[in-house]
């Protein structure tokens, strides 16, 4: 069957959706995320969905429910990139993600989650300079 | 003609079905499983581009179609959708039309109330989906069936 890859960064895990899913996909990552949640002691889970042209009210329940199971496994989970179009939609279909928390990029995730994997250190910290 | 015909069979009879002034480009799509929920939002996208609907409005429109799809497998017990682009001759719009022959709504009103649901779900499908879009009409009747019609008009 067909699955949502997810990867390992620390003890982060980060999915980013690529496809327009259909339920039963969205299922199977929400059951997926949880599993490995527990089996890779996450601290944090980050949905990129920077490539999601559509999120409608089972994607949205899926996501919230998703923040929810994480929640009570001791992870936090992050929402990242959503398009304009898709809040502009997602607001006037009725659906606000309440105790989902975002940020506009994965790097930006990182940060809300405390973590920092960049590569290199010129970016560690701004306001030294 | 041959792009007229349901797909789905669809028998409970609303004047929604009856094609509107300027309808043309009708494609039927049956609705009996998830993956025909993916293959109606990426033609209705299509759709929506090839008009020149915005951005936003493509997506309003994909979401409304998501939601009354979704509505058409799990209450109706499937059915079909159709795709139409209408010209009033002022301006070009896409209709979209979600038929079943299930078991109707008793209280339309009741049902198109934010988070009212006899699914489990949000209830936010038929009520959100009236927001997304410019025109929304029901027509069901106990027994025999629901249709609903929906038009994005390009502004």
């Amino acid at each position: 069957m067909e699955r949502i890859p997810i990867l390992r960064i620390g003890d982060l895990l980060l999915v980013t959706i690529q496809v327009d899913m259909h339920d039963r996909l969205a299922m199977s990552l929400q059951d997926d995320l949880t599993e490995r949640i527990v089996r890779d002691e996450a601290k944090g889970v980050l949905i990129d969905i920077s490539a999601l042209d559509l999120v409608d009210s089972f994607i949205g329940r899926m996501i919230s429910n998703t923040a929810s199971m994480a929640r009570v496994l001791d992870a936090q989970t992050v929402l990242v990139g959503m398009q304009p179009a898709v809040a502009i939609t997602l607001v006037e279909l009725g659906l606000t993600l309440p105790g989902v928390k975002t940020a506009l990029n994965v790097e930006r995730g990182m940060a809300l989650l405390g973590k920092q994997y960049l590569a290199g250190p010129a970016r560690r910290d701004p306001q030294a300079r | 003609m041959s792009d007229m015909s349901p797909a789905a069979g669809v028998r409970f009879s609303s004047q929604l079905l009856t094609p509107r002034a300027g309808a043309r480009r009708v494609l039927v799509l049956p609705l009996t499983g998830d993956e025909h929920v993916v293959a109606l939002r990426r033609l209705v996208r299509e759709r929506a581009i090839d008009i020149k609907l915005s951005l936003v409005d493509q997506t309003k429109l994909v979401t409304a179609a998501s939601e009354l799809a979704r509505n058409t497998l799990k209450y109706g017990g499937g059915g079909e959708a159709h795709v139409i682009e209408l010209d009033d001759g002022v301006r070009l719009g896409v209709q979209l039309i979600f038929a079943d022959d299930g078991p109707g709504i008793a209280d339309t009103a009741l049902a198109l109330t934010d988070g009212y649901t006899t699914g489990g779900g949000l209830g936010l499908g038929l009520s959100g989906a009236r927001r997304l879009v410019d025109e929304f009409d029901i027509d069901t009747r106990v027994g025999e069936g629901t249709v609903v019609a929906v038009v994005k008009w390009k502004r």
